[in-house]
């Protein structure tokens, strides 16, 4: 029987007509392609480019919310933004290991981000100056996460889905004690109230762009839907995420910044929906091109804390060796 | 001592789309005779789609002593699932 390793198979294809033909039949399908199958390049490129970005997306992620961990208000909120935070690290790891079954290092994805030259999710390019910032994170940014996530859990690529099978279901707290948080301020003083709802109308529109440009200007978006990667459109996912989450900004008692925002009940085939206004790309490019508030922050916090840890790195590495050479001497003698 | 044949740990994917699960061990002399001792022992009844095989003597496990002192700390955090937050019916499944 022929044996090959997990990591690092060649994965180079010819790709004639024939082998496209044949790898989209498989995913027409509904089978989930693996590590050593072969696949096209630019199935596996993509992969590897949207993996990535995911997987940074959860680390960089930790950085607005890792901010608040030894102010939050009490312990019960402390203990919850922990596990949180220690969550989205987790995540990153399933992530980064999904991404590391195709071919590419820990080391290069590392790389690329502190360069630059990875981009993660515009939205951790915004500041956490309040404590309710802290609710609306875990309410939008981790409730267009879910949205975005839960038909990954059935991408076409096998590890990426069952690592989205895992976070969705650690994720699913997230969101629930990001709004318990806003409750509590919206039941408290017309000080906490506003402070949520200043919060909500920084965080709207940033929260819509997460899922990206329109479909008419999402240049991958085709043919990751025609393989499967992806099981629905920007717009689609953005228009599911309006319809959900308007009704519970309605019941805390709070409005979404859009003067626009009105219902249509023609919308979605006759079952209703929200118009909304049109969203600042120009804000979104900016941002995602380097210039947000905070971009020149989150690489440099990343960047000090995998410098901070390099003799960490080291120091384990030296110490294995010592010991390994220890053991061989030992078996030696 | 030395001539005994290594053991190895086999790993069976039920089927496509699931993850390999442990599902026995063997005793071959390298990768290619423990693949095919894997298939011809635990997937004649179509057990599975994929087979991965591991030396035995790489994996290392947790010491079962130490189990209370590793996992139970995961048992009281209820703060780590959905349902220790309060958010009213009327929200709606969130
Ligand atoms: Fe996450
Ligand atoms: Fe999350
Ligand atoms: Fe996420």
């Amino acid at each position: 029987m022929y044996s090959q390793g997990l990591i690092g198979a060649d994965g180079a294809t010819e790709e004639t007509e024939e082998f496209l033909a044949k790898f989209q039949a498989r995913i027409d399908r509904e089978e989930k392609i693996e590590p050593n199958d072969a696949m096209p390049n630019g199935y596996r490129k993509t992969l590897v480019r949207q993996i990535g970005q995911h997987a940074h997306s959860e680390i960089v992620g930790m950085l607005p919310e890792g901010n608040w961990i030894t102010r939050a208000p009490s312990l019960r909120r402390k203990a919850a933004l922990l596990a949180k935070v220690q969550d989205e690290g987790g995540h990153g790891l399933y992530l980064y290991s999904a991404a590391e079954t195709l071919g590419v290092t820990r080391e290069q994805m590392t790389e690329e981000l502190l360069s630059g030259k990875a981009k993660y999710s515009s939205i951790f390019n915004y500041p956490t100056p309040t404590w309710a910032d802290i609710g609306t994170i875990g309410w939008l940014v981790d409730g267009a996460a879910i949205m975005n996530q839960i038909p990954l859990c059935r991408c076409s690529y096998g590890p990426y889905a069952r690592a989205m099978i895992r976070v969705c279901k650690e994720e699913s707290f997230h969101q629930r004690q990001g709004y318990e948080i806003l409750i509590s301020l919206c039941n408290g003083t017309e000080e906490q109230k506003q402070m949520a709802q200043d919060s909500i109308n920084r965080w709207w529109w940033p929260s819509l762009m997460m899922f990206g440009p329109h479909d008419a200007e999402s240049s991958h978006s085709e043919q990751s839907m025609k393989w499967k990667i992806k099981r629905f459109s920007n717009d689609e996912l953005r228009q599911k995420f309006i319809d959900a989450t308007v009704p519970q900004a309605e019941y805390l008692g709070l409005t979404v910044p859009d003067p626009e925002l009105k219902w249509n009940p023609e919308k979605n085939g006759g079952k209703g929906g929200y118009d909304h206004g049109e969203i600042d790309w120009d804000e979104f490019w900016r941002v995602v091109k380097g210039h947000g508030k905070m971009n020149r922050d989150r690489i440099k916090d990343r960047k000090k804390a995998w410098d901070d840890g390099a003799w960490v790195r080291e120091a384990a590495l030296a110490h294995a060796e010592k010991r390994a050479a220890r053991q061989t001497q030992h078996a030696a003698e | 001592m030395s001539n005994e044949t290594p053991l190895w740990e086999v790993f069976i994917r039920p089927r496509n789309g699931l993850s390999h699960k442990h599902c026995g061990s063997l005793h071959a002399a390298d990768e290619v005779l423990a693949l095919q001792a894997a298939r011809d022992t635990y997937t004649r009844r179509g057990e599975g789609v994929s087979i991965w095989v591991v030396p035995s003597k790489a994996i290392f496990a947790s010491d079962p002593d130490q189990a209370a002192e590793n996992f139970e700390p995961g048992v009281d955090k209820v703060y780590r699932h959905p349902t220790f937050y309060d958010i009213p019916e009327e929200v709606g499944h969130m």
